[in-house]
């Protein structure tokens, strides 16, 4: 490993999203994988058997019988406080959704990736982004958050699985990457992270206190539930998880701005659909409409602020998604009335080109002003 | 310089791998390069195509529809992409089981026959690198050494014996493809 280290810092590589996300995986220190195959995103688990890495870093790769039983065992790894992490798509992130619940009120830090495919029920294979809504607005049962990630290139999906892992320990909460089909069947180069080694259990023990790695004679039973029958306790826990969320709210949000700075129009866009309306950005600049893009990289939390700024900005927002429009919501409820928000979508797996987003943009927004 | 390609045909010629040595052979010369494969069906026995950029700069969409260059290998392809290829571009076809011809006159049209070559010299497993062949001869993209690192680079190393079979298949290509006037 050390001996590659120094060889693999620099080298640029053309691999596919969900290779980038499982050497990553790996050389994050990742501890446990737990998964169950579905397209699009099944080279994640084929890439992570395929590396071995049980025989290089000790780190484990599990198919698990079903979507419901690797999200519990990632659930029982992290009690461990080990960096575990699962992947699915859609419909198998459904499958999940109890676990995850019970994985945020727990308090522990794992890392899900979800590649969406179109839905809803089993759907298509092809891309979609139509988990917004399941990804940032619960999913599961209860008032929880997950931090969530929207990366939008190849090299994204290898440094957001880095950073999803620093984030979900940094909080103690469940971190998700969101991409799609596009992003995760892609090729595009991309420079891997360098190694770090896992964590040694004494090194758990100093980081994790909480981890229940067997009980030493001088310390009190460390118990992981999500369980409280007392209805003051459970508001406790609540008030505590709520407090938390808006400690994510207030340092970890991230963005990217696109031809924005004299920007009279403003596309939003997430993913692959952020992707195409860049280029439908440059063709709208190229026909003189003053045209930007703010690509949100966070979803959860969201650049609520940024937008509400672009507010007293830009003469309209259009948002862009391969949904019915879940996003744009989260938009409206940013500008508060202040500007125009439209919507153009397409869905079930068809990804929308760079023309038909500039003549949505045409239509919608600037024919208006 | 940035090039948009399409390339379409049935699953088995060779389409995907033929996009994949494109894409690493734009990664030999510095090149952006993105790789957009039809994953779904279409590879189960349907046609299957692959979009492939070369690009100076970062590439925004890797999802297109309307391309520099389209190579198609069969008809339905062809009359899928045909209507996509940009005024001024490029469409190369394989005349092997076509009825129905390219019909526009505000693109560049050209055939090989590489799969009639193929079959008679029993070369069927280099049939892509023919028609790269074709494509490097008319839109010299990528330059030859740098398909040969590319490929280099992509197989593992059990199978680099066949390199130079690939580059004769290349060559071939170029002298069989011809212009449709």
């Amino acid at each position: 490993m050390s001996n590659s280290k120094k060889t693999d810092k620099e080298e640029v590589r053309l691999m596919k999203g969900n290779e980038a996300i499982a050497h990553a995986a790996i050389r994050c220190g990742c501890d446990g994988y737990f998964g169950y195959p579905i397209t699009p995103q099944s080279e994640i688990m084929e890439t992570l058997m395929e590396q071995e890495p049980w025989n290089t870093t000790g780190m484990v790769v599990l198919q698990a019988e079903s979507e419901t039983s690797s999200i519990n065992m990632v659930y029982g790894a992290a009690c461990c406080g080990k960096k575990s992490m699962t992947s699915s798509s859609s419909p198998g992130v459904s499958l999940m959704q109890e676990g995850i619940s019970y994985i945020a009120c727990a308090e522990l830090p794992c890392v899900i990736v979800n590649v969406m495919r179109g839905g809803p029920g089993l759907g298509t294979i092809q891309p979609s982004q139509a988990d917004y809504y399941q990804s940032v607005k619960g999913g599961g049962h209860g008032d929880y958050k997950l931090i969530t990630l929207a990366p939008a290139s190849v090299q994204e999906m290898a440094d957001h699985t880095v950073l999803a892992f620093e984030l979900a320990f940094k909080y103690c909460t469940p971190a998700l990457i969101l991409a799609d089909g596009v992003i995760g069947q892609m090729m595009e180069k991309v420079i891997l992270p360098p190694f770090q080694p896992r964590l040694t259990e004494d090194e758990i023990r100093k980081n994790t206190p909480w981890a229940t790695l067997g009980k030493p004679a001088n310390r009190k039973p460390n118990i992981i539930t999500s369980l409280s029958l007392e209805a003051e306790e459970m508001e406790a826990i609540n008030l505590r998880l709520q407090a938390k969320y808006r400690e994510i709210e207030k340092n970890e949000v991230m963005f990217e701005e696109f031809s924005c700075e004299d920007a009279e129009y403003l596309v939003v866009a997430f993913g692959t659909s952020a992707r195409v309306c860049q280029k439908a950005v440059e063709m709208a600049r190229s026909e003189g409409i003053k045209a930007g893009l703010l690509r949100p990289i966070t979803l959860f939390p969201f650049p609520t602020i940024a937008l509400s700024n672009y507010a007293d900005k830009v003469k309209g927002m259009l948002t862009v998604e391969m949904n019915a429009g879940q996003m744009v919501d989260d938009v409206r409820l940013a500008v508060n009335g202040r500007v125009p928000v439209e919507f153009y979508g397409r869905m079930g797996g068809i990804v929308p080109a760079p023309d038909e987003v500039l003549e949505a943009l045409k239509t919608k927004i600037v024919k208006n002003n | 310089m940035k090039e948009e390609i399409i390339i379409a045909g049935f699953g088995g010629q060779g389409v995907l791998s033929m996009g994949k040595i494109l894409a690493y052979s734009g990664l030999m010369q510095g090149q952006e390069v993105s790789w957009m494969p039809s994953y779904g069906p279409e590879q189960r026995g349907g046609t299957a195509n692959v979009t492939v950029i070369l690009s100076d700069e970062r590439i925004s969409s890797p999802v297109l529809n309307s391309y520099d260059t389209a190579i198609v290998l069969n008809q339905p392809s062809l009359e899928k992409f045909e209507s996509k290829v940009k005024p001024g571009g490029t469409l190369i076809f394989d005349g092997n089981g076509f009825h129905k011809f390219p019909t526009r006159t505000d693109i560049n049209i050209y055939r090989i026959d590489a799969t009639e070559y193929a079959y008679a010299n029993d070369t069927t497993k280099t049939l892509n690198m023919i028609i790269l062949g074709g494509l490097l001869k008319i839109r010299p993209i990528v330059l030859i050494e740098n398909v040969l690192k590319g490929l280099k680079k992509s197989l593992p190393s059990r199978h680099h014996h066949l390199i130079p079979m690939n580059e004769k298949a290349i060559q071939i290509g170029m002298s069989l493809i011809r212009k449709v006037e």
